[in-house]
């Protein structure tokens, strides 16, 4: 028997989608084994009957529930909480799933403030009031987690998560295990590049030109980003973003990590931790630039960005 | 007041939304309605940040098209910092964008466009989505699997990242190609062309012509249409013009900083997206009869605004599309057409770009500064012109953003499409569910 199986996106891009989709050949082999029995991306199940004609969301029965994206709005917040009711197991796919995601960056300013800029303020759009109706639901006051509304029994958190990770915990909860979780290890426990626990200390630099590094010679040959002086999250990542065999996604690129996995364990503090890194390679973490927006890009739900305070007036 | 049908979720395109049709005391519909459900604020919340950092925060606004918005904004920020690229930075970034549009049309046309038309309209829904079509037609499910999986694989493992990149920023990108890199990458584009025309034909051959009924009724709408060429007129997914074309042909072309001129945003209350309209044609009406200002993006546009193709077996293609259906062809379920066109285009062009020696050049990123400015930087994407406006600080901080997508663009006309559709085929009150899926394969056209 299939396992039966709801994927559903809410305040989400589809990239977690598109990261299923790039299992590559294993999927065929994976699919007969499950059951889609909602995914608004691949199936046409309908939440008010296949024509239209039922009052309330009829989410099916599942075996496994599979989320993607945080909660953003009333009818986000409605369907989790439906799904969560029907499904024996919840994963929480992605990092909008995990910890808010990117979008959780507008937790940083009223709600109201953002709807201000977006049909108001646009040298594009003719000003208008905020769109009110029925049909279009109501923003939550923040950005969230799933967890923020229900229960998740397992998380798999990367913007995008690696598609080993998708097919492990499905393989796992396929064998009939009921847990799964990534490693607690950091992005730099599994980088190949030199580190020498030094910078040349001073200022952190923002990314004007590029590292430096022999693009004829692998990572192993190139000086750690944050020995470089550019800042890389690396220290206070969760391992992973490549799956079970690559190096570090960004790092492939010669870029630096910007935390998509999140913290390393549950109740972390990421911003204290990386401050403490860049210290001991002799680096000045005040001189982040931005500091707030950057160490929480991928974690704002949680409370962990909110409105500040008004200034008060000089 | 007659009933309302809600079509929710609108299945097998991206994001949320509904279908509503209103329909009259008689059963006929008197008005449909594409309510978009989400608003997420990225104009809001990337005030603040860092210029260089936006390339890898704005591509997060699309999953199924990240490069797209990674290069919009890449150039708003060259354009920002007031610097050109190497030009092997802009082969570069060509080349993953073509890679990577090659995946993404794939995407399209087989998982979420071909359970339409090769199970058919009609079949259950249980059966009509991407199972059924591996059921079908195993072969070609394993084919696509394999040719979008190399795709993926092709960026990651160059770029690092096929999904949300962070390969390209402002003044170029971050890595060169060495000659190894490229000798890899070369075969592996051969083999996506080789894909890319196999596509094509099999559509030519057993798609299109069972559905050429459906594809003069469903959907249609007289509009006008927006995309980018090069100087010689060609598409040009990453630069060129802008250029506006009205429903009879004749067009206007602009820069992409005067898009304030030309282009419009209305908001109506009963839906998160806005509605660019044509500023000059005159105010905007979503009026099926008489439309005012409205105007479309993406495949057919793009094929419908250029005077060619830019690469020869596209441009073949072309000349038989143009045969057949003329131009502007206005037909909505051509959109799957011109897509499949426009993916030959971009793995010929993939190609091209391996077989250039230069891509190889160490020099791949001038040196930015901050400053105040404003840049705006475009791209086509899979779904449309991406329009990405900064302003900064002198300290090189995002001041102010506004985004216009390639959907977006789109919304006006998608409304348009999908009252068309339900009027066209619900009459006297009947329907069933694959009347209903019929009025979602007038968004679906559209890849939303």
């Amino acid at each position: 028997m299939p396992v039966k199986v709801v994927e559903d996106w809410l305040n989400a891009c589809s990239g977690c989608e598109i990261s299923i989709l790039n299992i590559g050949d294993p999927l065929l082999d994976l699919l007969p084994q499950l059951e889609f029995v909602h995914m608004t991306a691949l199936v046409d199940h309908k939440f008010f009957g296949q024509v239209g004609d039922k009052m309330t969301m009829e989410i099916p029965e599942a075996d496994v529930a599979i989320v993607s994206g945080g909660v953003r709005n009333e009818e986000h917040k409605h369907e989790l909480e439906e799904i969560r009711k029907k499904a024996k197991f919840l994963i929480a796919l992605g990092s909008c799933a995990a910890y808010g995601g990117i979008p959780a960056q507008a937790n940083m300013w009223k709600n109201e403030e953002v709807f201000e800029k977006v049909f108001r303020h646009s040298p594009s759009t003719d000003p208008a009031p905020d769109p009110a109706d029925p049909n279009i639901p109501k923003w939550t006051d923040s950005c969230m987690a799933v967890d923020e509304v229900v229960k998740a029994d397992i998380v798999i958190p990367g913007c995008p998560p690696h598609p080993d990770w998708i097919v492990e915990a499905l393989s796992a909860l396929l064998a009939g295990k009921t847990s799964w979780s990534l490693p607690e290890r950091s992005v730099c426990d599994t980088c190949p590049v030199i580190r020498e626990k030094k910078a040349a200390g001073g200022a952190v630099k923002r990314c004007f030109e590029n590292a430096e590094f022999n693009p004829n010679e692998g990572l192993d040959k190139m000086r750690c980003l944050n020995e470089q002086n550019i800042l890389c999250l690396g220290p206070v990542t969760l391992a992973g973003c490549a799956g079970k065999t690559g190096v570090p996604r960004c790092i492939q690129a010669r870029t630096p990590c910007r935390g998509c996995f999140g913290p390393i364990r549950k109740g972390a503090k990421p911003m204290v931790d990386m401050m403490g890194a860049l210290t001991s390679v002799g680096l000045d973490p005040k001189t982040i630039v931005d500091r707030r927006a950057i160490m929480n890009r991928y974690i704002g739900g949680h409370k962990f960005l909110t409105p500040l305070p008004a200034r008060p007036a000089r | 007041m007659g009933k309302v049908i809600n079509i929710q979720p609108v299945t097998r395109i991206e994001g949320h939304a509904k279908v509503a049709i209103h329909l009259d005391d008689a059963g006929n519909v008197a008005d449909t309605k594409f309510h978009v459900q989400t608003l997420r604020g990225f104009e809001k919340f990337c005030e603040g940040r860092p210029a260089e950092e936006m390339p890898r925060i704005v591509c997060h606004i699309c999953g199924i098209c990240p490069w797209a918005h990674h290069l919009a904004s890449s150039k708003a920020g060259d354009a920002v910092f007031g610097v050109t690229p190497p030009p092997a930075a802009v082969k570069l970034r060509r080349l993953m964008q073509n890679i990577a549009y090659v995946s993404d049309k794939i995407l399209h046309f087989y998982f979420l466009a071909a359970p339409d038309f090769v199970i058919g309209p009609d079949a259950d829904y249980s059966v009509r989505n991407v199972v059924g079509i591996v059921g079908a037609a195993p072969d070609i499910a394993k084919q696509v699997v394999h040719y979008r999986h190399l795709g993926a694989q092709m960026l990651e493992h160059f770029a690092g990242r096929a999904i949300h990149p962070t390969f390209s920023l402002p003044g170029g990108v971050s890595k060169p190609m060495n000659e190894a890199e490229r000798q890899e990458m070369l075969p592996q584009a051969k083999e996506l062309l080789e894909f890319a025309k196999f596509t094509i034909k099999f559509a030519k051959e057993n798609v299109f012509p069972k559905y050429l009924d459906a594809i003069q009724k469903l959907g249609v709408i007289k509009v006008g249409y927006l995309g980018t060429v090069n100087d010689e007129g060609a598409l040009d997914f990453y630069d060129g013009k802008l250029r506006l074309m009205q429903p009879d042909g004749a067009f206007e072309e602009f820069t992409y900083e005067q898009y304030t001129d030309f282009i419009g945003e209305h908001v109506e209350p009963w839906s998160y997206q806005k509605f660019p309209y044509a500023k000059k044609w005159g105010g905007f009406a979503l009026d099926l009869e008489n439309p005012k200002g409205v105007y479309r993006t993406n495949t057919l546009a793009r094929i419908n605004v250029a005077d060619k193709m830019k690469t020869p077996l596209a441009q073949a293609e072309l000349e038989e599309f143009r045969a057949a259906f003329g131009r502007p062809a206005h037909q909505t379920l051509l959109y799957h057409y011109a897509r499949l066109i426009e993916l030959v285009q971009c793995a010929e062009e993939a190609v091209q770009l391996l077989e250039d020696p230069e891509i190889t050049s160490p020099e791949v990123r001038t040196k930015i500064e901050p400053r105040e400015a404003r840049g705006v930087g475009c791209v086509e994407a899979p779904r449309g012109t991406l329009i990405h406006d900064y302003e900064t600080d002198k300290d090189g901080l995002i001041k102010s953003v506004n985004l216009i997508v390639g959907t977006t663009h789109n919304n006006a006309a998608i409304n348009l499409s999908v009252n068309q559709a339900a009027k066209e085929t619900i009459k006297g009150g009947n329907y069933d569910q694959g009347i209903l899926n019929k009025v979602e394969m007038a968004v679906r056209a559209y890849d939303p």
